[in-house]
């Protein structure tokens, strides 16, 4: 992927540097050893026993999306399209969290089930139970796998260190503490990751910022080094053009709501398994409903620190500038070797001193582990759970699913050793897989909204909606990269999974009509009309009360937060 | 629900507030003394003349106390008894 020459992106880390990080790993092993004490059976972990409070739970959700490709992904955005890349955040994230909080976690929590591919079971059957599990399942080994390539080509380039010692680093670490401490470590490990993360992007920020003369300076460089045209998409949220590359408004704003803020964005929050654990770890259903709604705050005020140092590190860095201007012109490349991926690094290496440059160091690790480890944690429960349980060993005492749980975990690192070494040697596949993987929930949440609001859809109809829609979304996918279609870039990913949310919707209608539908007495607890949703929504833990705590009220604080940020930066 | 109000006890020292605290703690020392001892000019070059590091390592420090004050005024309380069959799923309970 880099062929920079290395030493542009060289940090010179000093020993203080490195201790701090070391004090990061030896705090993040600790976790682990401290967590196996509380492991005594299956539940414990693959789901923390289900006692986390709310706003663990809810730093770790956020956190765990978090990952390095989301880090160095947006920043580079920030870096090329500037403001616009908010909507990743306040369209794309927000609205969908307060949905999952207040709509879908009572059902999910409340049918007490371990995985949401068993969520599946209950509503479908096998057949749609099936499908979803083995997709999930290879899913997450490939992106555990692209994590740890992601992580080792980063410490590569900023530590000089050999490609396969951080990978194996990276991979034993994350193996020892998740493999010891399940779901509690994961968690754990993901809330303290959050706090490095901002108190690396916090003082970036401000000091990259003081660096170009505050937001005005920052504003008058990117004003003096673009063409007018090109600054105004750059310094206002809408319509976005540069970042869907589509030319007109009104359809740019439009793929941007309903295609970023509706389809993948819902498809993501609501069924992605590795994030819905999370909250499906809480000690209740009140608690587990603020899990998303509590994750909706960081996440809104944390882009602040991402795009802004994203669009520093674009006028602060010459030979950056230079790449960037030339990307702005419509170059598909920069002639100098940079890439907007860069940007993060590049602006810590311009800014940070030794000391807060250990804090930085040990924030990317930290991010890129902690995204690997969110994958592990969640192919170890699906595959226990939802493979080997159901399909192939069923009805053996607890401690034998405990070990199971932890061989795969084990099994789960070597795979993805194995996704990075393949990432090394085709690092395209990669790239294209990762962009499969940005649309595959649209198809799921499809079939799951049907399923939950029409009782009448039946298990054929979710087994065949959720093919047809992966395919489809597939398929437009290639006809945009080979070009048959007009668009590309992030636009391809949202007109891709507008395609498989439509192709899933109507292939569901189309079976459901010509099979059998299942009985309203199996549906209780699963389907929105036959199930009393307030005895779902009932709390009895004494740390729920207080109108503060009131899912509602804090779903609508995040959603205020998230307009007033967005008329600011209109 | 009696039951499990007996049995409650204390999580002890395994808080992540604690470990929270001890992170920020050890991290906010390092960066105050670097701050303190070691503001160089290669540095202040970079910052632009703030000196981060002190200011990171003082704002670190307040934190990590306060995590740890949170966790000592409110400790956590864990259920210890949790009957096995709140543990089952609603189908495989007998």
């Amino acid at each position: 992927m880099h062929v920079l020459a290395d030493a542009n992106l060289r940090l010179d880390a000093s020993a203080i540097d490195y201790v701090l990080v070391a004090v990061y790993f030896v705090l993040v092993l600790g976790i682990g050893f401290l967590a196996q004490r509380s492991v005594n059976n299956s539940l414990d972990f693959f789901l923390s026993g289900r006692s986390m409070p709310a706003w663990v739970t809810g730093l770790a959700f956020m956190s765990a999306n978090l990952g390095a490709v989301e880090l160095v992904g947006m920043t580079a955005n920030g870096a090329q399209y500037g403001v616009p890349t908010v909507h990743f955040y306040w369209i794309g994230a927000v609205p969908a969290m307060v949905f999952v909080g207040l709509v879908m976690m009572p059902f999910y929590y409340g049918a007490k089930v371990r995985s949401l591919p068993q969520f599946l079971l209950r509503r479908f059957g096998k057949f749609a139970h099936l499908v979803n599990s083995i997709s999930f399942a290879l899913a997450q080994v490939a992106q555990a796998g692209i994590n740890l390539f992601l992580l080792a080509t980063v410490v590569e380039a900023l530590l000089g260190w050999n490609l396969w010692l951080s990978v194996a680093v990276a991979a034993v670490i994350v193996l020892a503490y998740t493999t010891l401490g399940g779901l509690s470590a994961a968690i754990y490990t993901e809330v303290l990751q959050f706090f490095v993360i901002v108190a690396m992007l916090v003082p970036l920020t401000i000091v990259g910022l003081h660096r170009v003369g505050g937001w005005s300076g920052l504003v008058d460089k990117i004003q003096g080094s673009s063409t007018a045209n090109d600054a105004a998409a750059q310094l206002s949220s809408w319509p976005g053009s540069n970042l869907t590359s589509i030319g007109n408004s009104t359809l740019s704003v439009l793929g941007i709501v309903f295609g970023l803020g509706f389809v993948l964005s819902f498809g993501y929050w609501t069924t992605n398994f590795a994030e819905i654990q999370r909250a499906l770890s809480a000690k209740s259903v009140s608690a587990a409903r603020r899990t998303p709604l509590i994750a909706a705050y960081p996440k809104t005020l944390i882009v602040l620190v991402i795009f802004i140092p994203g669009m520093i590190a674009a006028v602060l860095s010459g030979p950056f500038a230079k790449c960037k201007a030339e990307l702005v012109a419509g170059a598909a490349k920069c002639s100098n070797g940079y890439e907007p991926n860069d940007a993060i690094q590049l602006l810590i290496k311009d800014v940070l001193p030794n000391g807060m440059l250990g804090v930085a160091i040990a924030g990317l690790i930290a991010s890129f582990m902690a995204g690997m480890a969110a994958n592990v944690s969640s192919f170890n429960t699906v595959f226990t759970y939802d493979i080997w349980q159901s399909y192939v060993r069923k009805d053996r005492p607890d401690g034998y699913y405990l070990r199971i749980g932890r061989i795969v975990t084990i099994v789960g690192c070597v795979l993805a050793v194995g996704g990075a070494a393949i990432a090394m040697g085709f690092n395209n596949i990669m790239t294209y897989l990762q962009d499969l993987f940005s649309f595959f929930n649209a198809p799921l949440f499809a079939t799951f909204i049907i399923g939950l609001f029409w009782k009448r859809m039946t298990a054929a109809a979710a087994g065949w909606s959720l093919i047809a829609g992966t395919l489809s979304a597939v398929i437009v996918n290639i006809l945009g990269k080979v070009e048959v279609l007009p668009v590309s870039g992030q636009g391809l990913s949202f007109i891709s999974a507008i395609a498989a949310f439509v192709i899933d919707i109507a292939v569901a209608v189309a079976v459901t009509a010509v099979t059998k539908p299942r009985p309203d007495s199996e549906l209780t607890g699963l389907v929105w009309s036959l199930t009393d949703r307030k005895a779902l929504r009932r709390s009895e833990a004494s740390d729920d009360r207080g109108w503060y705590r009131k899912p509602v009220v804090v779903g609508m604080g995040a959603l205020v937060l998230a307009v007033a940020l967005n008329i600011i930066f209109w | 629900m009696t039951e499990e109000a007996k049995t409650r006890r204390t999580a002890g020292l395994f808080d992540l507030r604690y470990i929270i605290a001890t992170l920020f703690g050890v991290f906010g020392i390092v960066l105050l003394i670097m701050g303190l001892v070691d503001f160089t000019d290669a540095a202040a070059a970079k910052t632009g003349g703030i000196n981060i590091n002190l200011w990171v390592g003082i704002v670190m420090i307040v934190v990590a106390a306060l995590f740890g004050i949170w966790a000592w005024l409110r400790p956590v309380v864990i259920e210890a008894q949790v009957r096995p069959e709140d543990m089952l799923t609603p189908g495989e309970r007998r």
